[in-house]
């Protein structure tokens, strides 16, 4: 008898010191999975959202620009301001000597801004250094004149929104690494687009030309060349 | 709960992953690979509107048309200019690289006073009314002293409205001492006045474009002669074309040599015996023109000499050409329809000798060529500015009644108009023999030969006023600096003989805003001019350069609207010129005039010669070259500072030399080092040297790359015509 409860009592022992032991290396896996988890959601919050606030700095324009106030008081809208040249060449920005068509060394509207534009830049002859959202680095080439008079015709909101229908001019913010602005990689850190203005990366522009015939200018690909952005 | 290896490592799995599913990592490598290519010093391109100004670049005598691109105000490219009378849209390799000078390190930024040692480079920056007052004043007390005119200035060109105002006011001043440098061109209408003394000083052009049989004495067609997109254009359409027989005599083979259809070798330094050889063969073999010497005077002398000292056996001798070639020449050139004879070494820059002038047009009067299509034509000179007459006071009336400094005019040299060599040697003999000298667009101690004495000469100057945009040479030999504008920051006339008949006056529009605190050359002589006041100053009725250039041309050019650098106006208008006949030839003393000069030094110690090469590629006139040109400049012209000279491989094989050996250059002037390249295309006995090297003042890309032939070479005056007529000397070559 002694020997069998001996047994028995060995038996419940091990039982017991079994479960313990169960206990323990759910507990532990339950941890690890957990680490895992924090690891995940920590790298997972500080590249979704940390890296983005990190990456981009940001600055205020010198000024306030309402287009609508302004597409309201020209006739011909974006081109009254932004215009091709004789020679085919796009204006961009205005410059004060376009401004002075309207504003003429005065102030001529209500607004705060068109105060500071006046008396800031257009009476010291000095041009506004606005930041430019759009602006491609230095090793593109971008005809306006091939892609907005050509045969596409594109509208000016195909790659720049709806900029027209802006009251306020947003902060612009530039890649602290590259200094390019924000707007060429696209709001979204992901680089998901929605609409066509969303990014202006060269995969982008690429996107495009592929649909388009007739650009075939590169043997190789039987696309466009390198050459046709690169010059 | 302690955190063991297991949860770490699960930690770090997870962080691995979340960064995979989150942009970090590919966001990062995008912008870091985008980094690594946009370093600091990478020039950036300004924004800005696109535009082009159409101008006319002054870099040299041709005078080209030029479009220069913009991008807002920053000019980016210069090109040739379509339609233009002189280059229609061609542009040679200086005249690209422009945007070099107008930019470079070497510009002169503003108004300087020396204040160290002559030479030594220091300077104190003044305002620009103080460099005013400092001439001003100067000038004032040399006149009240009575020696108005101890006043010289030397300068790169003699026409146009500024260098107008300037002899304008050296003569208001008192002075009648305005010397240009030498330009080969120039001796080319001096030499036919010589045998024709009723001649007005003649402008000579060159017809080539028509001609179908061209013998060139040495001139580089492909080098720069003269005109150089002119006669690169003429080459292309009519020689490489097929068109026109190009027979090119010279020592060497140059790039000329090579383009052209026959390339006849011959002694150095023999060409006018050559010229003299084939003019007595056609004479002897009746192949001239009647016609044109029919009146002239001592003909039967000149005949005479030709026979009796240019036979064909002798000047075969004396050139080293076969007489086959000499009489196979003579007949081609005598029954060619359109041929012509030119002459002027290399880019024609430096003058030759009178006798090589005069030889090469006895060709042409014996062709009957003059005034006749393919040949030579001679013109009045440009006379499109008419100011009022110029206020002399009792000082100025004095003072001009003193000879010129540099003789010219004179009863020794009554032909010539200007010696600067003459200048350099007399002013160098005692000081203050001039009191003051201004040098505007020209770098004598650089391109004048023996640039020791010029340098020494100025030095005996009290007063030397530079208006040089650059930091050159000679500016180091001044005392007060009063930058020009360049050429692309300035208006003014440039007129130029664009062809047969036409003349073209150039517009040169400010094409950029002034770079530096530099002044318009044409505003300065005018406000020193108001500041002397008296008659001086009443000789300048402008207000400024602007009005002066508006009063002299605006009605020649129909509205005021040339003048702003809106393209609504070509930049240049074109007339017609006069043509003057060649009456009254006279023969009389040829045989004096036709006298040779000797190349300086001792044939025993300088047993060879030194002769300067001219290439299109280094510019060897006021203006230095560019980097761009520098780069385009063969690594056996001048590799890191060496310097190096062509010698024939039997030459090499006498001196013991190697290629790229290195070897002492002697001439009685001067010993440098020198790198040796062997050329078979090289005369035996010859040393060929390129010009243009060898600068010791600007910035790193020019200076102390190649040596200096100037350096090396003596000043040997004509004969005839005083001028510095030196084309080589003797020297001897050693391996060091």
């Amino acid at each position: 008898m002694s020997t069998l409860d001996d047994k028995a009592k060995d038996v419940t022992g091990d039982t017991v010191t079994n479960s313990s032991s169960n206990s323990r290396v759910v507990s532990r896996s339950g941890f690890v999975i957990l680490s895992f988890i924090v690891g995940l959601v920590a790298s997972m919050t500080l590249g979704w959202i940390v890296f983005p606030k990190l990456l981009y700095s940001k600055k205020q324009q010198p000024f306030n620009f309402d287009h609508v106030l302004h597409v309201k008081e020209v006739s011909g809208k974006c081109v009254s301001c932004h215009f091709f040249y004789d020679d085919g060449s796009f204006s961009g920005i205005p410059e004060n000597k376009q401004c002075l068509e309207c504003h003429y060394y005065a102030v001529i509207g209500e607004t705060k801004d068109e105060a500071v534009y006046v008396k800031d830049y257009l009476v010291k002859n000095r041009e506004v250094p606005w930041s430019v959202y759009s602006k491609q680095p230095d090793c593109v080439f971008f005809s306006h004149a091939a892609h907005v008079k050509g045969s596409e015709k594109l509208d000016c909101a195909v790659c720049h929104g709806h900029i027209s229908q802006s009251k306020v001019s947003r902060p612009y913010e530039y890649n602290r690494i590259t200094g390019y602005s924000r707007d060429i990689w696209g709001k979204n850190i992901a680089g998901i687009k929605i609409n066509t203005w969303d990014r202006m990366k060269m995969d982008d522009c690429a996107e495009c030309h592929k649909k388009t015939n007739g650009h075939d200018s590169s043997v190789q690909t039987g696309r466009d060349a390198c050459f046709v952005c690169h010059k | 709960m302690k955190i063991d290896r297991r949860a770490f490592l699960s930690f770090v799995a997870g962080g691995a992953a979340g960064s995979a599913l989150s942009p970090l990592p590919w966001k990062l490598m995008d912008d870091l690979s985008i980094w690594s290519q946009n370093w600091p010093w990478v020039p950036v391109p300004e924004g800005g509107k696109s535009t082009s100004v159409e101008t006319i670049c002054s870099l040299c005598q041709g005078s080209c048309g030029i479009t220069v691109n913009k991008v807002g105000d920053r000019a980016i490219k210069i090109e040739g200019l379509e339609g233009h009378p002189v280059s229609n849209g061609g542009i040679c390799g200086l005249g690209l690289s422009g945007l070099q000078l107008l930019y470079g390190p070497t510009r002169i930024k503003a108004p300087m006073q020396r204040v160290g040692e002559r030479g030594s480079g220091r300077w104190q920056e003044i305002s620009w009314d103080k460099a005013f007052s400092i001439v001003a004043d100067e000038l004032d007390t040399i006149r009240r002293a009575g020696d108005a005119h101890k006043v010289a200035c030397i300068s790169g060109s003699d026409r146009g409205t500024i260098q107008l105002l300037i002899q304008r006011f050296l003569k208001s001043y008192g002075s009648t001492n305005f010397v240009k440098m030498p330009f080969g061109n120039d001796i080319n209408g001096l030499s036919l006045k010589v045998i024709c003394p009723e001649l007005a000083n003649p402008i000579v052009n060159f017809d080539l474009e028509n001609s179908d049989f061209i013998i060139s004495f040495g001139s580089g067609l492909v080098d720069g002669w003269l005109s150089p997109v002119r006669m690169l254009k003429a080459n292309s359409m009519r020689i490489t074309a097929g068109k026109t027989r190009l027979v090119q005599v010279e020592e060497s083979l140059s790039n000329t040599a090579v383009k052209a259809n026959q390339w006849v070798p011959i002694n150095p330094g023999t060409e006018a015996d050559l010229a003299l050889g084939i003019a007595s063969f056609m004479i002897e073999h009746d192949l001239y023109d009647k016609g044109s010497v029919m009146s002239a005077v001592g003909f039967n002398e000149l005949k005479k000499i030709l026979s009796d000292r240019y036979s064909l056996e002798s000047v075969s001798e004396t050139t080293g050409v076969d007489t086959d070639t000499i009489s196979e020449l003579s007949k081609s050139f005598a029954r060619a329809n359109n041929a012509v004879a030119i002459c002027g070494r290399g880019k024609g820059e430096e003058p030759s000798s009178f006798r090589d002038y005069i030889s090469t047009h006895l060709l042409n009067i014996l062709a009957g060529n003059i005034n006749k299509k393919g040949g030579i034509w001679l013109f009045k000179e440009l006379d499109y500015i008419n100011w009022p007459s110029v206020c002399l006071d009792d000082i100025s009336k004095v003072s001009l009644g003193v000879g010129r400094i540099d003789e010219a005019g004179s009863f020794k040299y009554p032909h010539s108009e200007y010696l600067v060599n003459n200048l350099i040697s007399n002013i160098g003999e005692i000081d203050n023999s001039l009191r003051a000298l201004f040098i505007t667009g020209s770098n004598p101690c650089h391109t004048l030969h023996d640039t020791t004495s010029t340098s020494k000469a100025l030095k005996r100057v009290p007063l030397v006023v530079n208006f040089s945009s650059f930091m050159d040479e000679t500016v180091f030999e001044s005392d007060l600096i009063l930058p020009n504008h360049t050429y692309l920051e300035r208006l003014e006339d440039i007129p130029v003989v664009s062809g047969p008949g036409n003349f073209t006056i150039g517009l040169s529009r400010p094409v950029v805003p002034v770079q530096h605190n530099t002044e318009h050359l044409g505003e300065i002589v005018i406000r020193i001019a108001h500041m002397l006041g008296g008659s001086i100053a009443k000789s300048f009725p402008w207000s400024n350069y602007k009005n002066c250039l508006r009063d002299s041309l605006g009605s020649q050019w129909g509205s005021n609207k040339w003048v702003s650098v809106k393209n609504d106006k070509k930049p240049w208008i074109q007339g017609s010129l006069e043509t003057i006949n060649l009456d009254k030839i006279d023969f009389t003393d040829i045989n004096v005039k036709l006298a040779a000069t000797s190349l300086e030094g001792n044939y025993e110690l300088f047993p060879l010669v030194l002769i300067p090469k001219d290439s299109l590629r280094l510019p060897s006139g006021y203006v230095a070259s560019p980097p761009f040109l520098i780069k385009s400049v063969a690594d056996t012209v001048i590799k890191g500072h060496d310097g190096f000279v062509d010698i024939n491989p039997q030459t090499a094989e006498a001196l013991g030399l190697n290629q790229d050996d290195y070897a002492f250059l002697s001439t009685i002037k001067g010993k440098v080092k020198v790198k040796v390249n062997i050329s078979e295309g090289t005369r035996p006995g010859v040393v060929i040297i390129p010009r243009g090297l060898g600068h010791t003042a600007y910035d790193g890309h020019v200076s102390n790359k190649g040596i200096n032939v100037n350096d090396l070479v003596g000043s040997v005056k004509d004969p005839v015509l005083g001028h510095d007529a030196v084309w080589g000397i003797r020297a001897s070559l050693v391996k060091a």
